[in-house]
Parts: structure tokens; sequence; C-alpha cells
């Protein structure tokens, strides 16, 4: 028994679950109806519920994020193609094409192709990772501002609205999205070679050559899944609001997507990664932005507190400030 | 060939033909487009981009990025319109403290980096989302100056003839310019900061105080973006909190637009002047052409970067392939 709390205590679960703990925690004193559930209309509701459902964007964008981490590389391109992959769907509905297959289809095309683009640029041109999905990020909302004719575009269409809105097994059809990627991926990188590859290839990518690994293949891999995953948190904030809006569509979301991944305990240097933890991290940014929304703080400080939980959380990774924390842990008792 | 060209001043070289091309192209299209007037106008409205892209030039030149100059731009600027007009400040007064709040910023971004050995990027993430957020809490409404002094700072200028004008922002960017092209090119800490740039390791084992340097980077990117923000305040006669988003991104493209190798080590300020300029031009000739929208900006900036990076990479790779190296 004792051991197995040890080997919890020693796993990387660890701390990110007593983090997301503390936060439940806090809202036991501040607000409990923070864990209240309703069933109604066939569908859950409550605090808990809203957390999950707001997060799944930001949730889907870390998933593909933890891959593109893993190989040392970056994607800043991933709230543009939310806006792209939007942009799309919604010019396609409004194109009374009623075929609901299709335009999801292409919208996940589309996100494909920007991470084809990104891949290509970053294992086969050779640039750093930044700077690639920097090209991207930069031109991105400036074509889907092209596809939207500088509008925002919107409609109706239950079919994919039901995306946003919709609920399914009593839970919102995001969260029910999220639960399906997760899983599709994880089986991806953990019942193929390829999470292996990934992690190889962030370890080392000359040794991992030299051992028979494709490394460009592997990358490009990894930045298409990531452009899927952000062309599906795409489609899910476009049917959210029955609109696409070209210049806010996903604004920011690739750098909570990132402090997820952090969070979760990847190293940006690559190596290493867990879909779960990244998950777990979403959850962690979500719950304290519901948490200082319902204690009555007001909403600015939501980015102050979040700079500095990014600072503490790359503090305790960081093996000088571990050391110091130790000497000064030790300085104390003698 | 006896006509060898230096092989780092050839994206510099790209550049300069752009611009010249861009310029003589739109002065044939348009009327009144190739005046001296479009020129000075160029200086005066970029003033505050150009300002935060020579401090970019400086990080990326040691081997690092900062994201956080937007939000430093709009924090200096709410900072510098709340101690002017609700706590009654003189400006005089007001801009020297703006100004070392943000080489604060600064000092303890660099310190991060330098003593924690953390990526840069991640850094700069949570500085831009801290600044971004002190602005927001300060003041969510953009604040309106009325003040004589800013007035005077922004009716001071010098007509030149064509009725070009020769204005107060144009004058700090121009006098930054100088300074920053001075700091790298004629003094020691120019060299480390290249040094820096082209290889931490072996400058550490020359010699190069590397921890110094690093810190001292990310300080003058922060104090310019500061004074970039102050310009901004004045230009835009208020301070507002969601000034300069995405800014930090026009100023990473003006750099690799003006030919800085993105990995450190190589490039020039004056470089960078120039992708500022091209990048104000791309705009000028939107607004000329009145059929374009604006989006076609961020497409064409987006492409030129594209281009530059391959041209980089492309020199890069000739340059190891014939045995030299960079």
């Amino acid at each position: 028994m004792m051991s197995a709390v040890n080997r919890f205590r020693q796993s990387r679960y660890f701390w990110p679950l007593v983090a997301l703990a503390l936060i439940l925690l806090a809202n036991v004193f501040i607000n409990p109806a923070f864990f209240s559930l309703e069933f109604r209309n066939g569908r859950l509701y409550g605090s808990l519920v809203d957390v999950l459902n707001r997060g799944a964007p930001v949730a889907l964008l870390a998933i593909g994020m933890s891959l593109v981490i893993a190989t040392g590389g970056i994607d800043l391109s991933v709230g543009a193609v939310i806006a792209i992959s939007g942009a799309v769907c919604a010019n396609l509905i409004n194109s009374s094409l009623d075929s609901l297959f299709i335009v999801i289809s292409l919208g996940l095309l589309a996100g494909l192709i920007a991470g084809l683009v990104n891949g290509s640029l970053v294992s086969y041109l050779g640039i750093q990772p930044i700077v690639a999905t920097l090209v991207l990020m930069v031109a991105g909302r400036g074509i889907a501002q092209l596809i939207n004719g500088g509008q925002i575009i919107t409609f109706s269409h239950d079919g994919f609205a039901a995306l946003g809105v919709g609920s399914l097994f009593g839970l919102p059809i995001p969260v029910v999205i999220v639960a399906v990627v997760l899983f599709l991926v994880h089986c991806l990188v953990r019942f193929t070679a390829l999470g292996l590859f990934i992690e190889a290839v962030g370890c080392n990518p000359r040794a991992s050559h030299y051992a028979g690994v494709h490394v460009n293949g592997v990358k490009l891999a990894v930045y298409c899944i990531c452009g899927v995953c952000a062309a599906i948190a795409g489609m899910i904030i476009t049917a959210d609001i029955q609109g696409a809006d070209a210049n806010n569509a996903g604004l920011w979301l690739e750098l909570d997507a990132i402090l997820a991944v952090v969070i979760g305990g990847a190293a940006l240097t690559g190596g290493r990664f867990s879909l779960v933890l990244s998950v777990i991290g979403v959850l962690i940014i979500q719950a304290l932005g519901t948490t200082i929304l319902v204690s009555g703080i007001a909403p600015q400080y939501n980015l102050l507190i979040k700079s500095l939980v990014i600072v503490a959380v790359l503090l305790l990774q960081s093996p000088a400030f571990k050391q110091q924390l130790m000497n000064l842990l030790r300085g104390r008792t003698t | 060939m006896s006509l060898r060209l230096n092989p780092r001043l050839l994206p510099v070289m790209v550049t300069v033909a752009l611009l010249l091309l861009l310029f003589i192209a739109g002065a044939i299209r348009f009327e009144n487009f190739g005046s001296l007037r479009v020129v000075m106008n160029l200086f005066t409205d970029n003033a505050f981009l150009g300002i935060t892209a020579i401090g970019m030039t400086f990080v990326i030149l040691s081997g690092g990025i900062d994201l956080s100059v937007g939000a430093v731009i709009a924090l200096s600027g709410v900072l510098c319109a709340v101690l002017i007009e609700q706590l009654g400040w003189h400006p005089l007064q007001a801009i020297p403290l703006v100004i070392v709040c943000g080489s604060l910023l600064g000092l303890v971004m660099g310190a991060l980096i330098q003593c924690y050995n953390m990526q840069p990027f991640i850094v700069t993430l949570a500085g831009m989302f801290f600044a971004r957020a002190l602005a927001t809490i300060l003041s969510e409404q953009s604040i309106p100056i009325e003040h004589g002094f800013v007035d005077a700072i922004n009716n001071f200028g010098i007509m030149l003839p064509g009725r070009a004008w020769f204005g107060s922002a144009a004058m700090a960017l121009i006098g930054i310019f100088i300074l920053a092209v001075w700091l790298l090119h004629y003094t020691r800490l120019g060299g480390y900061i290249y040094a820096l740039g082209g290889n931490a390791g072996s400058a550490a084992l020359m010699g190069v105080p590397v921890g110094r340097t690093r810190i001292l980077v990310y300080i003058l990117s922060s104090t310019l973006a500061a004074t970039a923000g102050v310009v901004y305040c004045f230009y835009t006669s208020s301070g507002y909190a969601l000034a300069g988003v995405g800014l930090e991104l026009d100023a990473i493209a003006a750099v690799v637009i003006g030919g800085t190798l993105l990995s450190g080590g190589i490039g020039y300020v004056s470089g960078t002047l120039l992708g500022v300029l091209i990048m104000g031009l791309i705009q000028t000739w939107i607004s000329f052409d009145g059929s374009l929208n604006s989006w076609w900006t961020r497409i064409v900036i987006g492409v030129l970067v594209l281009v530059f990076i391959c041209l980089q990479h492309w020199l890069s790779w000739k340059l190891k392939r014939s045995g030299k190296s960079l």
C-alpha cells in the first residue's frame, strides 16, 4: 500500500493532479455550488461540465501540440488554422451545400493542408519550428479574411451547430469529441511505434536517423495531426457561435495550448509527452479561469495569474531552481 | 569572379532591391506616391514599430526571441496616460519612470532565461501575458491625453520641401537607429551579442560574459519597446490596453525581411529598418490602391517572410557546401 502511494508520488501524474485538486478544493470554500450537477433536457449542467465544455477547443489543440512539442517543435499557427477551418466551413454551409459530411471533411482538409505546409517547412526545409509556423500564424488570418471576404460570416445549420451546442450521452458534444480524439490519438501513438518514434526524434534527431527512423516523415506526421486537431477545434468554435470571425476565432489559443502542455510536464525541448497530462493541464487552466470568475475577482486578473503560473511551473521544472530550493531548505534545517 | 559580395550582405541587398522596386513601381502606378512626403510619413507612421524592431534585432542576433514587446508597448502607453492624466504628472517625469519599468521587466525576463536556463520563447510569452494583464488592470478603456507638452511634441518637426513633414516620432526613430548602429558595431557589447548568437559555447570559452550580455539584450529590447510605447502613446494621444496586439509578429517579420538570421549571429540593424520600411510601404500601397483590402497586408508579409527564410536557408546550405561557415 505504502509503495503504491510512493510510486504515485514519484510519477509525473502527481504534481499536475495535485494542482487540479487544489484548485477544486479552493472552490469548496469559495463557491460550493461549483460542484452541483443537474440533469436537464437530456444533458448535464453545472460548473464542472462547463469547465470541460469550455476547455474542449484548447484540449484538442493541446493534444496536437503535445505531439509537436514532443518532437522538439512548436506550432504557433493553430490559432490561425482555427480561423481558416471555421471560415471554410461557414462559407461551404452558406453555399447551400447540404451534406454535413462534405463540410466537415473539407474543414479537416484545410487543417491537414496547413499541417502539411508547416511540416514540410520544418522537416524537409529544416527551418526552425517557431519561425516556420510563424509564417502561417501571420498569413493565416489574412487567408481566413480572404475566404470570408472580410466579413463575419454567420449561418444557420442545425446539424453543424450541434458540433458546438448539441449533446450526446448527456454530455456536450465538444466534450465527446475531445474524448474520441484523445482515444484515437492515444491508440495511434501508443499501440503503434509512432509514439516511440516521436519521442526518439525529440530526444535526438540525428541518432534516430541513424537508427533508421524516418525523422522527416515523423515530423511531417505530427504537424499534420496538429493541424487536423486545430481544424476540429475551429469547427467547434464556429459551430458554437454559428459564425466565422476571422479576426477573433481562436485568438491566443495557441498560447493556452502550449501552456497546457508545459503544465502537463512535457519538456519544451522534446522527447517526452503525455496526452492525458496535457488534457489535465487544460483542465487546470480552465478550472483556474472559472474559479477566478466565480470568486468575484475581476477577469483581468485571469491573465496575470496565468502568467505567474507559467513562471512558477517553469521554475519548478528547472534543475537550477530545484537546487537553490534544496540549498535553502537545507540551510534552514542546519 | 573578382568582385565578391560578402554573402552576409546578400539578404540585406535583396531587401534594398525589393524596397527600391516597390517604391519605383508605386511611383509609376500612383500619382503622388513617389514623393518625399510619402517617405517621411513612412518614418512617422512606423516609428513605434521601427523602435520595437530594432530592440528585437538585438534579441534575435543573440539567438533569442522576445514575444512580450507588443504588450510592453500597451503597458507603457497606459502607464504614461494614467500618470499624466489621472495623477497629473508632467510627461517629462512620467516618461523616465515608464521606461525604467520596461527595463525592469526586461531584467526579470532576461534573468529568468539566463539563471534558470529557460526557453526565451516561453518566458517572454509569460512576460507578454503579465504586461497585457497589468495594462488592462490599470485601465480597460482608452485614456485620452490632453496635455500642452504632448501637443507641443506632436507639433514639433521640420517642414521639408514638397510638404513633407519630418516629425518628432521620425526623429526619435532615426536617433535610436543611430544609437543602435553605434552600440552594435562600435562597442564591445555589440561584438559580444554577435558572438553569443553565433555560438554561445564558444563565446563563453573566448571570455565573453555570456550571462551579462544575454540579460542586457532583453533589458535593451524591453527598454526600446517601452520607448516605442511612449512614442505610440504620443502619436495617438492616448493610452490603450489593447494597443499593439500582434505587434511582436510584425517586429519579428521586419527583422526577418531585413535579412537577420533567426538562429542568431548574423544580421544588421539597418536591414531591420529597411524591413520596417518595406512593411510600411506595402501598407501605403494598399491604402493608395483603395480596391485591395487590408488583409492582403498580412498575406503579403507572410509570403515575404517565407521567401526570406528560404533565401537564408539556401544561403547557409550553399556556404556549408562550399566549406565555409556563415
